[in-house]
């Protein structure tokens, strides 16, 4: 009998969960219970700033850290550019999460809120900030309070230098844009806006603005701890760390969990409890994100790399299991018409062209129309890239990877009529919706 | 180092590589279908079935840049702008 032995490089030694450490519960993580968890907050002795400010930056950079918001921009790129614009830096934690098939940052925030705090306190600290805001959606009313209250405990201990405030924007998808938090706070409507100017060189106040989502602040409060060896211990060499990702669809315990990047998505599904059914089709990155098959998504290694190479979609790392009765038309369908919904209004294409894609895809879905599969792409092809903001360029996406992953459904619903998984119940969650049982 | 300027059409100076040149963009929220962008410089712009511009071309030639300009310039909503870009 042979026994393989694969030798454990020390680099796979790494403690996970990081962000979600401690106990198991919902409950928020108190000041104390934080810092027994992992140590104060390491912010230098007044006098040492400036140098230690830029090692800092350096840290995270060779972490490798991305930002965690979807777009995976490289954080320690980030940081510099600012810290280096002209005028004060201001920085905005975005913590609004408009997605509505993620609830990674919600369970962060409402969990370990002063890791995020710490992570606000530092970037402020490396970018030379004299203000930081947190923004959330204005109806998370009891998680606003609580933050107030874990920031309210930080100033009684005078953890930080500058005081964080927490600002409530309107709960919309298109309000939590950057560019839109940032025309909010300058006290202008919750909707982006056309760029340039960049939100990093002139943001709030017509000055340097850092936005970083909440779980990669959460990230630098533990790098700072631990160094970006430490950090890099988790994940593998082209995507290093953890991530938190929010798994939902035909699975046994759907849910919130922190996963090294590189871990197969089958491997997360298994995670949140195995399938229950067979699944068709995953969808990867959320609403802006698209549909993989699931046997080629399966394999695919959790990084922005792989699931991009694949087609896929990393996102804020949103993954949907669409089980074998359900019908990827009529949700997408019904994923369009809730996007065309939330529009914010300002570009012509954006809002005049949405409700026509959402329109064509419901025909498609449940009229089984024969000649709308090619109106689909044509309105697919006119609302890519239109708008001041990404908002048409995601439904777009999606509406495209619906009618590659679902091509066989397409021609099946042209020639037969919709099929029973119509009327399914709904897999994907849209707020306030009726329909979502 | 110290450099002057570099020339319009030269190396980005930033050495982000590229050249400068001026570019056609709509400002999609500022814009709201008067469609006489379509008229001026339908060379590089068609209006969709809303009649709003797409701009098929982003980089111009010489002797479109000025009908593009007066195109910029004719804009009631001031939507149409040439930009500074590397291309």
């Amino acid at each position: 009998m042979t026994v393989e032995v694969v030798p454990r490089p020390l680099t796979r030694q790494a403690r996970v969960p990081r962000l979600l450490a401690g106990p198991g519960t919902r409950q928020p993580i108190g000041l104390l219970e934080h810092e027994r968890l992992h140590g104060q907050l390491p912010l230098p002795p007044a006098r040492a700033q400036r140098e230690s400010a830029g090692r800092l930056i350096d840290v995270i950079e060779r972490s490798g850290l991305t930002g965690r918001g979807g777009a995976g921009f490289p954080t320690g790129r980030k940081l510099r550019s600012v810290a280096g614009a002209k005028g004060r830096p201001v920085v905005l934690a975005n913590g609004a999460e408009g997605e509505p098939a993620s609830a990674k940052d919600r369970l962060l925030l409402s969990r370990s809120p002063h890791l995020v705090l710490d992570g606000i306190s530092l970037a402020a600290f490396v970018v030379g900030a004299d203000r930081a805001f947190l923004a959330l959606h204005r109806q998370e009313a009891r998680l606003g309070a609580s933050l107030e209250a874990a920031a309210e405990a930080r100033a009684a201990a005078g953890i930080d230098e500058i005081r964080i405030e927490i600002v409530g924007i309107p709960g919309r998808y298109v309000s939590s844009e950057q560019s839109a938090i940032v025309q909010h706070l300058n006290g202008g409507p919750a909707v982006p806006t056309f760029s340039p100017p960049r939100t990093h060189e002139r943001g709030f106040d017509g000055r340097p603005t850092l936005v970083n989502n909440v779980e990669t602040l959460a990230h630098i409060a533990l790098i700072a701890r631990h160094g970006d060896r430490w950090f890099r211990s988790a994940g593998v060499p082209g995507a290093p760390g953890t991530m938190l990702v929010t798994v939902d669809g035909c699975v046994a315990r759907p849910g919130v969990y922190e996963i090294e990047l590189g871990m197969p998505v089958g491997a997360v599904l298994v995670r949140a409890g195995g399938l229950t059914e067979p699944a068709q089709s995953i969808l990867t990155g959320g609403y802006f994100g698209t549909w993989l098959p699931a046997d080629i998504a399966w394999q695919l290694p959790l990084t922005r790399r792989d699931v991009t190479a694949a087609g896929g979609a990393l996102g804020a790392g949103i993954i949907v299991a669409l089980p074998e009765s359900s019908c990827g038309l009529s949700e997408t369908a019904r994923v369009l018409r809730y996007l065309a919904g939330e529009t914010a209004g300002q570009c012509g294409p954006c809002v005049f062209g949405l409700p026509a894609l959402a329109d064509a895809l419901a025909d498609l879905a449940y009229q089984g129309e024969r000649r709308v599969s090619g109106q689909v792409s044509a309105l697919i092809g006119l609302v890519e890239g239109r708008g001041a903001c990404k908002h048409p360029d995601g439904a777009a996406q999606l509406a495209r990877s619906a009618l590659r992953a679902f091509s066989a459904d397409v021609a099946r619903h042209r020639e037969r009529g919709p099929c029973y998984g119509v009327r399914r119940r709904p897999v994907l969650p849209i707020p306030g919706d009726m329909a979502d049982w | 180092m110290l450099r002057g300027p570099a020339p319009a059409g030269l190396a980005d100076p930033r050495g982000h590589g590229g050249l400068v040149s001026e570019i056609l963009r709509v400002n999609p929220i500022a814009c709201t279908a008067h469609g006489i962008c379509g008229e001026l410089l339908p060379e590089v712009i068609q209006l969709d079935p809303w009649g709003y511009p797409i701009v098929t071309a982003v980089e111009l030639t010489d002797e479109l840049l000025s009908h593009a300009r007066r195109a910029v310039a004719s804009c009631p909503a001031l939507a149409l702008v040439l930009e500074k870009g590397r291309t």
